[in-house]
């Protein structure tokens, strides 16, 4: 998923430490206000608004939209301009989004859990269906997001799952369970890597002994804490990143992994994909109108234009990830072993990752006292 | 008369002084806007709170400085003085040999030698630091070749040995420049007046030549054991993020946690361990 795929390449994170620092003094003002919901209402828009009057800001994350867009969409729209903002992570995002009042910033791509914050804060402008007759595309188990029930707020642009991804020659038995992460059998020990990022971390333990993904009671952490203390000793190590490298060159021969991560199209044909049976995450990316914006009509025209099949199919031909469009999923060739078949339907068993405010302190501690141990 | 005589010689220095100031602008400008600022940030963060989206919540408190002292951060702290100053040892029983190695070299050769110590230095990092997992890997190279002689294989990566080799490899020429730097400078004169008075070549170094290199290995192991006590990338490729320096956990505070608050008041910790050992630098410098 992209908000880890991006911030985890060295340089960029450097350069977000130092953003960080000097958006630190500036922004976050607005983050004070009760974490409740007061959605902002919808404004009246007009269906025939002139849109060679407005342009469009968008914030997007680096390589996830073509580059050619722009100019293509500014043909197709006859909007006045398109610029494109990028942003390494959801935090990033955050930060440009909840500065100050007005971000200039029209449509925003965040992940599920952050479109469902922004919203309580106020920020988001309700979707309005009628602006987007390409939501039709959407498969019906995209607009049942738990984030998002009905696409009020958002409009997903792609999703996917965390499971088990496996070297079929060197595995002898294939994972059906978190269990044979968190336990390896001997055949596995130090063959077996693990998320870092905090939520991901806990995920196969939590799921493992039945507790919900987004459990904020602290037992329940703890006891996910002590199953992943056991574990580690077994492992080859943690990794967010490379993985795959490490499945291919046989370091590793189970890795937890994001769907879209997992190699399984590698030409050897040696590589799968297993959701466990305990059951996994759902994530979504998706695309918001902020509330501030001025430019509604062409913002919604916007996504209305993405939502074509023959541009957001765009997303799965050319960085792999599922898009939730039934039209857009058609047009795609699916490799074989490509993730890409995962039906949504198998998908949407999957729990979404909801934001837990000041509760998801606890999961950094708990990753920062599973790597920190000896 | 009196105050002609007083303004006379005063009109010049301040001319002076408004021309030091000219050309030290650029530099001043450069400390003010790129540490001073960023520094001030950084400060003014540690008294505030988290905001729930890696905002600052303007609300004063002291809870991050309790948390430092919080034994699960101090382990993180002590685990990387610990890993930071075996690096420097190592480095410095490496690079004390070598660099008087390379001072004794002909003109010739000690050009060569010093071209390939600095040489590492031009190819990126990152990839020098992956080399080392090509190596040390379950099936990497320094296993083959075990196993071709019927030994291990060895479990040699994604552990604290990788990690300080890793250290020790990247950061090892800056324990040897100062090193041959010092020793270079050396009056040869000095060497041959003590073996002249009977001293013997282990003699002559212990008395002579240590004493006199002392700064050089000061400034080497400080170069060395700074970078390595911050260092976030070796720990996450070569340690398998099996263990975390206080790096990973200002990083990990910034980009994970979204605490700014709380990684502000690391990065201020680890600043302030580093001027201690920058002010016992100096001290033992200059008494040397």
């Amino acid at each position: 998923m992209s908000r880890i795929r991006f911030t985890r390449r060295l340089p960029a994170a450097v350069a977000v430490a130092g953003l960080a620092l000097a958006v630190a003094a500036c922004g976050g003002e607005s983050s004070t206000s009760p974490e409740g919901t007061n959605a902002a209402a919808a404004d009246d828009l007009k269906p025939n608004a002139d849109l060679t009057k407005q342009s469009i800001q968008v914030t997007v994350w680096d390589g996830y939209l073509p580059e050619e867009f722009t100019k293509g969409a500014k043909e197709k729209l006859k909007v006045k301009d398109i610029k494109i903002a990028l942003h390494a992570t959801n935090e990033d995002a955050m930060a440009k989004l909840t500065a100050s009042g007005d971000s200039g910033i029209d449509v925003a791509f965040v992940s599920g859990q952050y479109a469902q914050a922004l919203n309580e804060q106020g920020l988001l402008e309700p979707i309005h269906p009628e602006l987007i007759p390409n939501l039709a595309n959407l498969y019906p188990e995209a607009t049942q997001l738990s984030h998002d029930k009905g696409n009020k707020i958002s409009v997903p642009y792609t999703w996917g799952t965390t499971g088990i991804c496996y070297r079929t020659d060197l595995v002898k038995k294939k994972p059906t369970s978190w269990n044979d992460l968190l336990k390896p059998p001997a055949w596995a020990d130090k063959k077996v890597t693990m998320m870092t990022t905090e939520r991901w971390l806990a995920l196969p333990a939590l799921k493992a002994l039945g507790y919900s993904v987004n459990t904020d009671k602290d037992e329940e952490i703890a006891k996910a804490k002590e199953l992943l203390l056991a574990q580690k000793p077994h492992l080859l190590g943690y990794d967010d990143t490379t993985f795959g490298d490490k499945l291919k060159s046989g370091e590793a021969i189970m890795v937890e992994a994001w769907d879209g991560w997992c190699p399984t199209t590698d030409p050897k044909g040696n590589i799968a994909f297993e959701v466990p049976k305990e059951g996994s995450d759902l994530w979504v990316d998706t695309m918001v109108i902020m509330k501030s914006s001025k430019n509604k009509e062409a913002a919604h025209a916007l996504i209305n234009y993405i939502l074509a099949p023959e541009n957001h199919s765009w997303a799965a031909e050319n960085i792999n990830y599922k898009v939730p469009n039934k039209a857009a999923m058609e047009r795609v060739k699916v490799a074989k072993g490509s993730l890409l078949g995962i039906k949504p339907d198998e998908l949407l068993d999957g729990e979404s990752i909801v934001d837990l405010g000041q509760a998801s302190t606890k999961y950094t501690r708990l990753s920062t006292e599973v790597t920190a141990q000896s | 008369m009196t105050s002609e005589l007083k303004a006379r010689p005063a009109s010049p220095s301040r001319g002076r002084r408004l021309g030091a100031f000219v050309f030290l602008s650029p530099g001043l400008t450069y400390l003010v806007v790129l540490l001073l600022v960023p520094l001030a940030l950084v400060l003014s963060n540690t008294v505030f709170q988290r905001g729930r989206f890696g905002g600052v919540v303007y609300e004063f408190t002291t809870e991050n400085f309790a948390r430092l002292m919080d034994p699960l951060y101090l382990g993180v702290v002590g685990g990387s003085l610990r890993i930071a100053a075996l690096t420097t040892a190592i480095a410095l029983l490496i690079g004390y040999p070598t660099a008087y190695a390379i001072a004794r070299l002909s003109p010739r050769w000690k050009t060569i030698a010093l071209v390939a110590i600095v040489l590492p230095f031009w190819t990126n990092f990152i990839i020098r630091v992956y080399a080392w997992i090509i190596l040390l890997s379950g099936p990497g190279l320094v296993n083959s070749g075990m196993a071709a002689i019927g030994l291990g294989p060895y479990e040699l990566l994604y552990n604290q040995g990788a990690i300080v080799t890793g250290l020790l490899y990247s950061y090892l020429p800056l324990m040897v420049l100062p090193l041959y730097a010092a020793i270079e400078r050396l009056d040869p004169q000095l060497r041959e007046a003590s073996a002249n008075l009977g001293a013997s070549p282990f003699t002559t170094f212990r008395k002579v030549t240590l004493p006199l290199t002392v700064p050089g290995v000061l400034s080497g192991c400080l170069f060395v054991f700074v970078p390595s006590f911050g260092n976030f990338v070796i720990p996450e490729i070569l340690g398998g993020n099996k263990s975390i320096m206080v790096g990973n956990l200002i990083r990990d505070q910034f980009l994970k946690a979204r605490d700014w608050p709380f990684g502000s008041t690391l990065a201020l910790a680890l600043i302030a361990v580093l001027l201690v050992l920058l002010m016992a630098q100096a001290w033992m410098a200059r008494r040397a």
